[in-house]
């Protein structure tokens, strides 16, 4: 038998393992790049003003973000009220009424897809919903929007999360005369609840900084977002597209970039405290 | 074509029948389990159920709290009386069967709270009490299994920082909180170690006082350490029962000695 | 002890009432994905009358006259994500191998943890980022490099006047993008794969990149493609990432420089003042967008699916 080269075989070897350590590289050069810009233009823009001062109608290249942060915030926690219990709720039924059962796969496959859905979809269609019927634009449909999006997202953490829990820590419940519902909100969730707080935290970094359903829900404005239920809600990621799009001004192109900080540090924030969660809870068992 | 077990020489004071089962079958989905089982688990005293691995031991002690009922393929089939009462009948209520008929699984499981608040689930589920009702049965359950020594002064820490023969013995005290009136042990000291073992197998013998008590074992020196009856299973059938010593001294059925002495298994 | 606990609702109904509660939650997945597709089939019907099918071929697009085509808008958003994936899907795949198979534990640790990090960094970052920083570093050192010294200018794709913005800046921008995500889902995939599979062929001799073309790729085939998919779909639908570099102008993709549109950035930019035929017609375009990504999301998660089933089997 003719044997292949071996000096071949390894030399091909070599040069994957080349072009992969490269790849990787090349990949972390980019992310460092946008990151160092994030960071570096954006602490430019901070001061004390910045922070505190709300946004300035156009063509005054002056004002903070102060609106805008409050404004996301209360845009958030609306997703959150109305996003997340279905979730959770949804998720609790997948893992513990339809294990296995052919409903339950067409939930999940439908909870997957619609993760996948263009989050500007899910714009259109709550305007359509709310805003056309209403005729307003409001913070409140800025955060249906969002929830639309959180909604899944949870509903699959949650379920993975669920049925992470081990059966016997079921069996054992039911096996004191527990009713269900006793037995799944007062142990089993509770075995898992640094896993279901994970899932929830995830979810809202991705939310917080989504954008596209937001320009045809929540608008923005420069105002204090009070108005949150029934007019345009001032929020961090329209009013980047703002200054970054429509603003010849530098000095706003700046404050855009600290916006962008922000939002990009929460997300960051969240996501690394949620590793941290995740893990100690893990070694914690 | 009835398949009766062996009865090895009839219990010398023969107490009240607690358990009694009639014609049971047991399937998981399209594939059966459990073939025409017929015994009687006498009250207050120990049974053990040995036999080799998969032959159904543990699928007879999950239906006498009807623990299978979480999973859908699984159905039981026949007649199972506590106390006369048919508990395979639907219109029995199963959480009062089951604060009657307690569970401890083979590895422990501690619910993720305090050791205090773990005992004192059964009770705050089933009954009305005062808290100070409730801190007197808590520490009597916590005697009864003998923990209390052990834990009186860390009441407060979570159940899950105890040892595993801690934790089982924790389960027990759960599990007698609510005084039962049988216990169910599903291989209860398999995943602990050597000195919990010993102190969970002095357990039961106290526990007998008190309780029907049901226990499943792969361990045939266990068996015949604790139980006073045994009854040994093989394919999902009961091949002989009896006193225990008579079991393992001087089975009628041939594969019971071959199972004794090793043969297979 | 005899004083058992009074019940208000028997334990029966509350844990019926439990399950149909949770249980309506969860069918809430189906009954928004169908809400969707009604809701903007129903808003679309104004354009679907007006122009019919050729609203999808027509390249047409004149608000004055009120006439509109969905072509550029499609072509935009396929051209811009095949540029996309064909970039991103094999460097994902080389990160994703260097991860499982390659790295030390600690470094492939810390990268992954890394790599889930920038999967979260949200789209209008690097919308900023490709407008104020990408696009005049396009403009000034690689488009230049690419026409004139590598003399691509010749070609068509290559063809015409550029200015840092346009198709290809869009394409690279969503190439970036959409990497860590891919690149999280084939580790996923990669680690899927038993340990014993990989050990019994080094026991045999093969190198680490044959194991992992022979065993790996093989093993895992779906799972890549599934995940191959999930950045497809991500690509399709990014609108913030796009808009601010692809130029908006409604013309069909003749040449990578040259600037263009995509559906989500057709839509970013005319909703708001856009009303009657035009609104439903930006609709009809929303709904050929969730077409499209609903098909992509099922081929996705059908591939998935394939996965997990044939790895639990083995």
């Amino acid at each position: 038998m003719i044997k292949r080269s071996l000096f071949y075989r390894k030399t091909i070897n070599l040069a994957v393992t080349a072009a992969s350590i490269m790849t990787v590289g090349l990949a972390l050069l980019f992310m460092g790049w946008i990151l160092y810009t994030v960071f570096d233009n954006g602490f430019r823009s901070f001061s004390w003003a910045f922070f505190t001062e709300p946004t300035k109608p156009y063509g005054i290249p002056d004002g903070g973000v102060a609106n805008a942060v409050l404004g996301t915030i209360f845009i958030t926690l609306g997703a959150v009220v109305i996003g997340v219990p279905p979730g959770l709720l949804g998720g609790i039924y997948l893992a513990e009424f339809a294990k296995g059962s052919k409903l339950g796969n067409v939930i999940r496959f439908s909870a997957n897809v619609m993760m996948g859905i263009p989050s500007i979809i899910v714009g259109l269609f709550v305007y359509a919903l709310m805003v056309y019927t209403t005729k307003s634009f409001s913070g409140l449909a800025g955060s249906v929007a969002l929830s639309i999006i959180m909604f899944p997202v949870v509903l699959r953490t949650t379920e993975d999360m669920l049925l992470m829990v081990p059966d016997a820590l079921r069996e054992s419940a039911l096996a004191l005369g527990a009713p269900r519902w006793k037995a799944t909100t007062g142990i089993i969730c509770r075995a898992a609840k640094t896993g279901l707080l994970t899932g929830v935290l995830l979810a809202i970094a991705r939310v917080s900084g989504e954008t596209a359903p937001l320009l045809f829900t929540a608008l923005c404005s420069d105002s204090w977002p009070f108005g949150y239920f029934t007019q345009p809600t001032s929020n961090l990621t329209i009013t980047i597209t703002e200054y970054a799009t429509n603003s010849p001004f530098p000095e706003m192109h700046t404050r855009a970039w600290g916006a962008a900080l922000i939002i990009t540090a929460a997300i960051l924030i969240l996501n690394i405290s949620c590793r941290f969660l995740f893990k100690d809870s893990k070694h914690g068992k | 074509m009835e398949n009766s077990a062996i009865i090895n020489q009839q219990p010398a004071e023969a107490g009240s029948t607690k358990i009694s089962v009639r014609n049971l079958n047991f399937y998981y989905g399209t594939h059966q389990a459990l073939f025409d089982n017929n015994i009687d688990i006498l009250e207050k005293q120990v049974t053990a159920i040995i036999g080799p691995s998969g032959c159904g031991k543990s699928t007879l002690l999950r239906t006498f709290n009807r623990i299978y009922q979480l999973y859908r393929e699984q159905r039981a089939d026949g007649n199972i009386f506590l106390d006369g009462e048919n508990i395979l009948d639907n219109t029995v209520d199963i959480l009062e069967l089951r604060r009657k008929v307690g569970m401890i699984f083979q590895k422990p499981t501690p619910f993720p709270m305090s050791v205090f608040d773990n005992v004192a689930y059964p009770l705050k589920l089933h009954f009305s009490l005062s808290k100070s009702e409730i801190v007197d049965r808590v520490e009597k359950a916590l005697r009864g299994a003998s923990l209390w020594e052990e834990v009186k002064d860390k009441l407060k820490k979570s159940g899950m920082a105890l040892s595993g023969g801690q934790q089982q013995r924790l389960c027990i005290a759960r599990a007698i909180a609510g005084e039962p009136e049988v216990l169910l042990m599903d291989e209860p000291t398999s995943a602990i170690d050597p000195v919990g073992t010993l102190k969970v197998e002095d357990l039961i013998e106290e526990l007998k006082e008190e309780f029907t008590i049901v226990i499943v074992t792969h361990n045939m020196q266990q068996a015949a350490r604790i139980s006073d009856y045994t009854a040994f299973y093989f394919q999902g059938k009961i091949i002989e029962f009896g006193i225990t010593e008579k079991i393992f001294t001087s089975p009628v059925n041939k594969q019971t000695e071959d199972y004794i002495t090793g043969r297979f298994g | 002890m005899d004083n058992s606990k009074k019940q208000l609702i028997s334990p029966d109904a509350a844990d019926q009432l439990f399950k149909i509660t949770t249980a309506v939650c969860a069918l809430l997945t189906v009954a928004v994905m169908l809400g969707f597709f009604i809701q903007l089939s129903w808003s679309s019907i104004p354009a679907i009358k007006t122009f019919g099918l050729d609203f999808l071929f027509s390249s047409e697009w004149d608000p004055v006259k009120n006439l509109y085509g969905a072509m550029p808008a499609i072509a935009g958003t396929l051209v811009t994500t095949a540029i996309a994936v064909i970039i991103a899907v094999p460097l994902s795949f080389i990160v994703a191998m260097f991860l499982v198979e390659t790295a030390p534990p600690a470094l492939s640790h810390t990268l992954s943890h890394a790599i889930d990090l920038l999967a979260a960094i949200p789209s209008i970052i690097y919308g900023m980022w490709g407008l104020f920083i990408f696009v005049p570093f396009m403009q000034t050192y690689v488009q230049p490099f690419l026409a004139n010294t590598l003399h691509l200018s010749a070609t068509p794709l290559f063809a015409g006047e550029y200015n840092g913005f346009g198709f290809l800046t869009s394409g690279m921008i969503l190439a970036v993008m959409i990497l860590p995500f891919i690149c999280a889902v084939m580790r996923d995939v990669f680690r899927m794969v038993p340990p014993v599979l990989k050990e019994s062929a080094f026991g045999a001799g093969a190198t680490s990149w044959e194991v992992t073309l022979d065993i790996t790729m093989r093993y895992g085939s779906r799972g890549l493609l599934g995940a191959i998919f999930l950045g497809l779909g991500r690509a399709v639908g990014e609108t913030m990432a796009v808009l601010f570099v692809i130029g908006n102008v409604q013309k069909m993709p003749t040449s990578l420089y040259q600037a263009g549109t995509t559906i989500s950035a057709t839509l970013a930019n005319n909703f708001a003042e856009a009303q009657g035929v035009f609104r439903s017609a930006l609709f009809e375009l929303g709904l050929i967008l969730l077409a499209i990504s609903f098909l992509i999301q099922v081929l996705a998660q059908f591939w998935l699916n394939r996965v997990s089933r044939q790895m639990g089997e083995k």
